[in-house]
């Protein structure tokens, strides 16, 4: 405590407690018997009248004393506390101050009420107010409308946010072991860095919980990498958000969704860690729609677009092993993505038949007739890879045969061909340059075109038990161009 | 912190609500656009491709153009049109240019 307690006897009262009421005219009487007793008051300045009491409005000496009931007498000496009563009891406060006949009238006796510094919100205020938190304080006044205030300073996506008090911003961090100061990286287009603080500040805006926190600061890492090129991805023309999908324990340890709906609405973390990144994106980043974001229809997954792989259930090794990191490691992915476009196939019950639905439906990303431009997430529902274990394919045999089927002859492809002018223009030694040589020749002069490079197709398993439907998520620009999926790990 | 803000009177009254800011606060620099020149004559035009398609086919013809009057032309090329030029490109235009001209779209 800053100030030292007075000598003597101080009592700590509260002009909104009636007991605290009831025993003013008894700390008259002390005060008349000559008992050096200093009184606090807890809320009203001025109470109790003629007393002089000292304001502890900022409760300071209350927290100090770690106060739970008032009235509390507290007897001092040589500065020290070394007595304590609560409430009013006639005989306890006549042997505790030395003073007889006290409360002449008064009930016999009376509890106490909870001390002003034990309400539940006003803990939260005294916890922000020591915090070293560093995010400017906006105050707004009884009569504002915080959502309306919110929404006027272009903090949100256009759904509500949670208000970011300094409490909940406090709990927000105790998701994390990270200081708040720690900058998480530095986010375009204003290039500004994002700290732990601003990112929980954000994470409380977008509805996360605490233990989401890791999550969405792994989310934020990947997502403002050159490789994965946030910026960029948020200035484009095109269709795509981040997409984030989370791997390992943690899924489940903060409950995301991998099954009934994986991709859809209803899963707090699922929601809200994708919700953040976005959050962070505008709010730190400065990436506004209209502004730098020139998107030119934009998707419903640019609020947010987060789940987690179902690996469980799942024929394969996990999308985050199949990136390099260790079973049982937590990671988040990030894919440059439009929303989803459904695959339906409810009659293959072998994998090569299943396999040529999967790949006419790749072969629609972008364009049929555009090819090496861009990446896709497949996203197999748990029924459709059965078929897959059933048949013994293992993911990497799954992605070759795709890789085969999605090619097509340049000619079929070209610009003009099929009756469209949109296609394919380059030359056939281009592409090879491109590929590395990797571009098989095709009957005659034609040349066989990948649709995509053979890092370019991510695989994972997702969804609800029941439903012969799987999904593909297209990509933006591929490679060092536009965007390279990254992966990183979710630390404590 | 000098920030923070204890609690007073009227936060418990709930007549003051706090809340942290979550954006950058940054105050945005509007900067003024350079003066333009009143003629393009002895000047060095600079001409930059961001590798959009096709940016190349307009850049192609504006010089054409800006040579028939005898104006001077430089070309320079963004990486990918996906990011921020390099700083070093950005340096080199500036120091070798007194006009630029930017092939944005496709």
């Amino acid at each position: 405590m800053g100030t030292p307690l007075p000598e003597g006897i101080v009592a700590v009262v509260k002009a909104d407690c009636p007991t605290c009421r009831l025993v003013v005219p008894v700390l008259g009487e002390l005060r008349a018997a000559g008992v050096p007793l200093t009184v606090f008051t807890q809320d009203d300045p001025a109470f109790p009248e003629g007393l002089d009491p000292v304001d502890d409005t900022g409760l300071d000496l209350s927290v100090a004393l770690d106060l739970d009931t008032v009235p509390t007498l507290v007897r001092v000496e040589d500065g020290a506390e070394v007595d304590r009563l609560v409430g009013w009891s006639r005989p306890h406060w006549e042997k505790f101050t030395g003073v007889a006949d006290l409360g002449g009238g008064l009930p016999e006796q009376r509890p106490g009420c909870g001390a002003l510094n034990c309400d539940p919100e006003v803990i939260e205020r005294l916890a922000a107010r020591s915090t070293g938190l560093r995010s400017r304080r906006l105050e707004l006044a009884r009569l504002e409308d915080e959502h309306e205030a919110f929404y006027e300073r272009g903090w949100t996506d256009g759904l509500p946010v949670v208000p970011p008090t300094p409490a909940r911003v406090l709990r927000m961090l105790e998701g994390t072991t990270r200081a708040p100061d720690e900058v998480v990286a530095v986010v375009g287009p204003d290039f500004a860095e994002c700290t732990v603080e601003k990112a929980a500040v954000n994470a409380v805006l977008a509805g996360c919980r605490p233990e989401y926190l890791p999550v969405v600061l792994a989310a934020v890492e990947a997502a403002c990498t050159d490789e994965f090129n946030m910026h960029g991805l948020l200035c484009t023309t095109w269709f795509s958000g981040p997409v984030v999908i989370v791997n390992g324990p943690i899924t489940n340890q903060i409950g995301m969704n991998s099954g009934v709906n994986a991709m859809g609405q209803g899963n707090r973390a699922n929601a809200t860690i994708g919700r953040a990144l976005q959050l962070i994106v505008r709010n730190i980043g400065g990436g506004r729609p209209g502004e730098i974001d020139r998107s030119t229809l934009g998707g419903p997954g640019k609020y947010t677009f987060c789940f987690a792989e179902d690996e469980a259930g799942s024929p394969w090794e996990p999308l985050s092993v199949e990136r390099g990191f260790p079973p049982g490691a937590s990671t988040v992915t990030l894919f440059a993505g439009d929303g989803p476009r459904g695959m339906c196939d409810q009659k293959s019950r072998e994998p090569e038949s299943l396999a040529r639905s999967i790949a006419w439906q790749l072969d629609s990303v972008w364009h049929p007739k555009l090819a090496l431009l861009t990446d896709a997430v497949l996203v197999v529902s748990p029924e459709h890879a059965r078929v897959f274990r059933e048949a013994g394919w293992s993911k990497a045999r799954l992605r070759e045969r795709l890789l085969e089927l999605t090619t097509k002859p340049l000619s079929e492809i070209s610009a003009g061909a099929g009756g469209c002018a949109e296609g394919m223009t380059i030359q056939a030694g281009g592409v090879k340059d491109a590929l590395g040589g990797s571009v098989g020749g095709g009957a005659g002069d034609d040349v066989l075109i990948p649709k995509f490079f053979p890092d370019g197709l991510l695989i994972v398993h997702a969804g609800g038990k029941a439903g012969l439907f799987s999904a593909v998520i297209g990509g933006w620009a591929r490679g060092a161009v536009g965007s390279i999926p990254v992966t990183r790990e979710v630390k404590p | 912190m000098s920030t923070t803000t204890a609690p007073t009177s009227t936060d418990r009254g709930g007549e003051v609500r706090i809340y942290l800011d979550p954006t950058n606060e940054r105050t945005t620099i509007t900067r003024s656009l350079a003066p333009r020149p009143a003629s393009l004559d002895g000047k060095v035009i600079g001409l930059l491709d961001i590798i959009k398609p096709r940016g190349d086919v307009f850049l192609d013809r504006l010089e054409a153009l800006l040579n028939e009057q005898g104006l001077r032309t430089l070309r320079f090329r963004k990486p990918t049109f996906t990011k921020v030029a390099p700083v070093d490109l950005r340096h080199e235009i500036s120091t070798k240019c007194d006009v630029i001209v930017e092939a944005l779209a496709d």
